[in-house]
């Protein structure tokens, strides 16, 4: 009887050792698969824009940009991003959709704090920083460039 | 052949960029907001060392989807802009080039948080 109890919380450790590694790593495989689907439609944009629609490399860029955010803003105000952000995790987040996810979600849930400090301040509750510390980051890079040249 | 390679090669860097997120999201528990300021400067960096370039020029769409790629285009506009108009270039021309994207952002987020009605979670 004993023997068996140790048993079953030896099995227990060993259970609680690797439930979490192998959730984690699970995890890492939906991120590469979302993440790496998520920029095949990427990809696939900006090779309609270059084949078909003949844009220069700035338009290219600018038009993947556009349509990614569209669609990443359409499918998290359908309610579809978020479930998709259930399964992908960071696959999900990373991407240019996630960072319009990030714009839509918290400015479409503070609708009822109404228009101007509802919508318009949350719609920057996160791409605020993102603006922030990215525009400052490529300033300093600017000048760094300015000084080297 | 050529473009089935291209699509490969997104979906690998694009992958894997993302991974690293997850990474880091599994370990230290860094909020997905972070995730993202902290790819943007990591974009930034990486496009300052001229590091960032030649996975753009292998991968495609898979280095300028992530958001280390809206980091890669804000620090080339203010190289750009540091190279043809000087001090205003270096300071501005990040958000130049990125203009497209961030006004994208704004509009359709605006119009997607107007229209839908939030879903509860």
């Amino acid at each position: 009887m004993k023997i068996s109890t140790d048993k079953s919380k030896e099995y227990q450790a060993v259970v609680q050792e690797r439930m979490p590694k192998s959730k984690v790593f699970s995890q890492l495989v939906r991120a590469f698969l979302v993440g790496g689907l998520i920029c095949c439609v990427g990809e696939g944009v900006r090779q309609i824009a270059q084949t078909y629609l003949s844009m220069d490399e700035k338009g290219v860029s600018a038009f993947v940009s556009i349509v990614m955010i569209f669609l990443g803003s359409l499918l998290t105000g359908l309610g579809v991003y978020d479930k998709l952000g259930k399964f992908a995790g960071a696959g999900s987040v990373v991407p240019i959709t996630g960072f319009a996810n990030s714009i839509v979600a918290p400015a479409m849930e503070h609708k009822v704090e109404g228009y101007v400090l509802g919508v318009g301040a949350k719609l920057f509750s996160i791409a605020g920083p993102v603006l922030v510390y990215g525009t400052i980051a490529s300033m300093i890079v600017g000048i760094i460039a300015l000084i080297v040249e | 052949m050529d473009t089935f390679l291209d699509f490969v090669w997104a979906f690998v860097i694009g992958g894997a960029i993302c991974t690293v997120g997850q990474l880091i999201l599994s370990y230290t528990r860094l909020t997905s907001a972070r995730i993202l300021v902290l790819f943007v400067v990591l974009g930034v960096v990486l496009a300052g060392l001229g590091l960032y370039e030649p996975i753009v020029a292998l991968a495609g769409a898979g280095a300028t989807v992530p958001l280390t790629g809206f980091g890669y285009a804000l620090a080339n506009g203010a190289i750009e802009g540091a190279r043809e108009d000087g001090i205003i270039g270096a300071l501005m021309g990040g958000l130049r080039n990125t203009a497209a994207g961030v006004s994208a952002a704004i509009l359709f987020g605006y119009l997607a948080a107007v229209i839908f009605k939030p879903h509860t979670k």
